[in-house]
């Protein structure tokens, strides 16, 4: 790809969801609209690397899309209607000062739709991506993305959502970006789960989360949000250490360290703090601060593991769940040694809990019981954790991890 | 092209022992092993799909007579040699290309680096198109 290419690739991924925005707040029919920018898009994209980007290229794209929405308009049954809406409408040389990206997130991700729906939806009009992009990042055939897709679209209209962000500081809106947040730091680890093995294309599903995220960041400065950023770089600062050569998973206390990105965790630590201090943290501030604690240890022995632990205590109270306690044990164990952290499993293991016969649960036993010197008990965990698992990277981490300690178990 | 669906069920072939009592390095072969070839066929255009299935205790089995709530039951038995564990689809010149892929599927290495000898199903696939009838 030439640079100019590429420059006008960034600048039409950047107007596309404001454009987007525009439109459906001026003419309502999310799908029609969206039809109509991405033809805009494509228009853009055919001439404006090689003929230069016009002086107003926002103002370009919506003009351009306003005239293929009429022409659509035309050719469809409900001509009359909308061409009097259209025609009402001014043409739009001078852009609107305001920018709709937000608004056009938060529709995206309305709490009517699945996150997988919101997801797909999200990638498309906010991030711009095209629909065979985004199948191939979900391994799914193209027709099957493009109907999720339009799927969703119909479910937004039908829940009779409105191109309006709720009053700040509702109660809706509060629950509105909630909603947002989650979407994309599922957006997130999904991507980031994923770089091990041959499935490399989904790592570009991280990089755009955080691109999105900076965005509402921007927009949004506030504590979450600043949280959420603050995690996601963090976390992603460890990427380029958290696989082998052979795509194989490694655990955070063999990672070669010096492989982080110190860029990310300067900059994910500096959100972080500028968010401390702006009420009582939340979920995201929380694992953003476990996160920063694990990177600013320069050796896993540096590792201040009472601080994490206290955090999770936190995070406990914040946003409870099985997983949170799971962790908070492996926290525990490194503190007060691994019959401690065992001992919290076992409030977590009783049949009928939720994490009963959970491969998670088996793993982290497994690594306790190594540590303790357990060898048959945690060589029994690890395989139950090997056979639940439906990850192939975890299965092959669990399987050679119990394959070295069958082979070399520890002097006793 | 004729396609083929190659089945590999929960038969270890020759060998007796799970993967952890396996030595790192003879789990390492194994694996790689997989890699190379999903590599290969992805490179030669052959490959349609290539999955593991999750251990057959996370199965279910479900009968419906599409009036009352339908009846979900675990199963099949784990213990089953007789139980699907994976399966690629490859889409290739001729049944004999499809026993090739099947062979170096069943000759995955296992402890001292041996062929396993898995016995493959290979299975051809109906077309969705046909000719002159």
């Amino acid at each position: 790809m030439t640079s100019a290419a590429g420059q006008v690739e960034d600048l039409l991924r950047e107007l596309a969801p404001q454009v987007l925005g525009t439109m459906v707040g001026r003419f309502g029919q999310f799908d029609a609209c969206e039809d109509a920018v991405q033809e805009a898009l494509l228009a853009a994209a055919l001439h404006w690397p090689g003929e230069g980007v016009p002086e107003n290229p926002r103002g370009w794209l919506l003009q351009t899309a306003g005239n293929r929405l009429r022409d659509q308009a035309r050719s469809e049954q409900a001509r009359r209607h909308r061409e009097e809406r259209v025609a009402r409408e001014p043409a739009a040389p001078e852009a609107p000062a305001r920018d709709d990206t937000l608004t056009l997130l938060f529709l995206c991700c309305h709490p009517a739709l699945t996150p997988a729906s919101a997801i797909a939806l999200t990638l498309r009009a906010v991030g711009g991506l095209r629909t065979a992009e985004i199948a191939r990042a979900y391994l799914v055939p193209e027709a099957t993305m493009a109907q999720r897709i339009s799927r969703a679209k119909q479910r937004i209209e039908a829940a009779g959502a409105r191109f309006d962000l709720p009053g700040p500081e509702t109660e809706e809106w509060q629950t509105r970006l909630a909603s947002v947040l989650h979407v994309l730091y599922l957006l997130f680890s999904e991507g980031y789960a994923a770089s091990a093995g041959p499935w490399l294309a989904r790592a570009d599903l991280s990089d755009e989360a955080i691109r999105l995220t900076r965005q509402v960041h921007r927009m949004l400065p506030r504590g979450e949000v600043g949280g959420l950023l603050a995690l996601m770089l963090l976390t992603d600062a460890r990427r380029p250490a958290r696989t082998g050569p052979a795509g194989q998973l490694i655990p955070l206390a063999e990672q070669d360290r010096s492989r982080w990105d110190r860029h990310l965790i300067a900059e994910g630590t500096a959100i972080l703090n500028q968010t401390m201090g702006s009420g009582r943290p939340g979920q995201y501030r929380l694992l953003a601060a476990i996160a920063a604690l694990h990177d600013r240890a320069a050796r896993a022995e540096d590792t201040d593991w009472p601080q994490i632990q206290a955090v999770y205590g936190l995070l406990e109270q914040v946003a409870p769940s099985p997983v949170v306690t799971l962790n908070r044990a492996v926290a525990l164990a490194m503190v007060d040694g691994p019959g401690a952290g065992l001992a919290l499993l076992a409030t977590l293991g009783q049949p009928g809990g939720t994490l009963a016969g959970h491969h998670r649960l088996h793993a982290v036993r497994a690594h306790l019981y190594e540590m303790a010197g357990d060898v048959d008990t945690a060589l029994t965990h690890y395989r139950e954790a090997a056979a639940l698992t439906t990850s192939i990277p975890e299965q092959r981490y669990l399987v050679e991890r119990a394959a070295r300690l069958h082979s070399n178990p520890p002097a006793q | 092209m004729p396609r083929y669906l190659l089945m590999v069920n929960h038969d270890n072939g020759v060998v007796d022992t799970g993967f952890s009592e396996w030595t790192p390095e003879e789990v390492a072969a194994h694996m790689s092993y997989y890699d190379a070839l999903g590599r290969d066929l992805a490179e030669s255009g052959e490959i349609v799909q290539f999955m593991g299935l999750a251990d057959p205790r996370l199965a279910r089995i479900v009968r419906s007579d599409g009036v009352s709530a339908p009846v979900v039951s675990d199963g099949p038995f784990p213990e089953s040699k007789e139980v699907l564990a994976g399966f690629q689809v490859v889409d290739v010149e001729s049944e004999a290309r499809a026993v090739e892929i099947a062979a170096r599927v069943s000759a995955v290495p296992g402890p001292g680096g041996v062929p396993i000898q898995q016995p493959i199903e290979v299975r051809e696939v109906m077309q969705e198109s046909g000719g002159d009838v």
